[in-house]
């Protein structure tokens, strides 16, 4: 436990796009697309590396939604499923690639609209490594990646 | 002359030979076209469409998102570019209509402007023209959010073939998500069925597909 704060203690003081990390688990480039003022969802796409043994994603928590929950897509012909899932695999000595079109954390009912510029905190909770702090840089609408902002001319 | 036997000769062969024939004749059609294509990189989208005729797309009345009725005769000269999804939609949707901007960017001004994006709601209930007027224009300028009722949108959809229905489990809460086709439609200037973009289609791709067919129909 006082490695987790102190490693998540660490990558605050280090600036909030330092990855966050708990024992063997590191989450990077958290990004979220820009909301709509109405808008009534979001999602948030990261990667989450692993040094360790197998590890599963099993719940997120952030305060810019009624609910902040694990969603992927299932592709059925043409028709694209948004479906709640109760784990994300997280390989031994791997990844998991959270990213448009495929798995997600979704917010929900966002309570606060998401600009473009702002980043907000997120806890992803994890079966072994337990808690890992993030924090979700906000993109263009259209952004396809965390690095959009940087790429755009 | 019993059912069995009228089955078996005059007319009824006839049609049989000819249903047999057309089939064939399809085959052939869809095996040449593979064939002539092979071989043919991904650019060639408006290539691969199908030499069978289908009757994709029909006249629409819908209201855009600065609250005017509108229909498809509006967008003639113009191609239709018709993504059906809806606002509440955080990934699919997004990433398509993105797809879109970009590739309309890439298109230059001269062609963008022969080419029309629609983004066509398959959630009327949430999505009034003012959620759709904050959504859309955060995309593309050039793209119109088109929304109306839940008989117009039916009707719509049903003659584009694209399915919707709010997700199972989701149906009583407010926060639903609704599953829906995510094909593009392009329509051409006289309204006309000419291709599909499948979901995931790089812009790249797209444009070029679009530019290829502005310079066929110029």
């Amino acid at each position: 436990m006082k490695k987790i704060i102190a490693a998540t203690t660490a990558a605050l003081l280090l600036g909030l796009t330092a990855p966050a990390f708990a024992g063997d688990i590191t989450v990077e480039n958290a990004w979220a697309r820009a909301s709509a003022k109405m808008a009534r969802a979001g999602a948030a796409f990261l990667t989450i590396k692993n040094g360790g043994e197998a590890d599963k994603l099993i719940g997120a928590k952030a305060d810019v939604s009624k609910k902040t929950e694990l969603h992927t897509h299932i592709k059925d012909g043409d028709v694209m499923k948004m479906r709640q899932v109760e784990s994300i695999a997280v390989p031994a000595n791997g990844m998991a690639m959270l990213q448009p079109g495929g798995d997600h954390v979704m917010f929900m009912g966002l309570t606060k609209q998401l600009n473009e510029g702002d980043m907000f905190p997120l806890t992803l909770v994890f079966e072994k490594a337990g808690e890992v702090k993030t924090h979700v840089k906000v993109g263009a609408a259209g952004a396809m990646g965390a690095m959009e902002g940087h790429m755009k001319h | 002359m019993n059912k069995e036997e009228k089955k078996g000769d005059g007319p009824g062969t006839l049609t049989k030979a000819a249903v047999a024939l057309t089939a064939l004749a399809v085959v052939v059609m869809i095996g040449w076209s593979q064939f002539r294509h092979a071989g043919t990189d991904s650019h060639n989208i408006l290539d691969n469409r199908s030499p069978v005729k289908i009757e994709i797309g029909g006249p629409f009345t819908l209201t855009d998102h600065t609250g005017k009725k509108v229909s498809d005769s509006d967008y003639r000269g113009r191609s239709m570019l018709i993504f059906f999804g809806y606002t509440y939609c955080p990934d699919v949707c997004p990433t398509e209509l993105s797809t879109i901007a970009e590739a309309m960017d890439l298109l230059g001004p001269a062609k963008a402007s022969q080419i029309q994006p629609l983004f066509i709601s398959v959630d009327p209930n949430r999505d009034t023209p003012e959620v759709l007027a904050e959504y859309v224009t955060q995309f593309h300028p050039s793209i119109v959010g088109l929304t109306g009722t839940d008989a117009e949108i039916a009707e719509v959809a049903k003659s584009f073939r694209t399915y919707y229905a709010r997700a199972k489990g989701s149906e009583g809460d407010d926060d639903y998500t609704v599953d829906h086709s995510a094909t593009t439609f392009l329509m051409g200037p006289n309204g006309q069925f000419e291709t599909t973009f499948s979901y995931g289609t790089p812009p790249e791709t797209m444009a070029k597909a679009l530019e290829k067919f502005i310079d066929q129909n110029s």
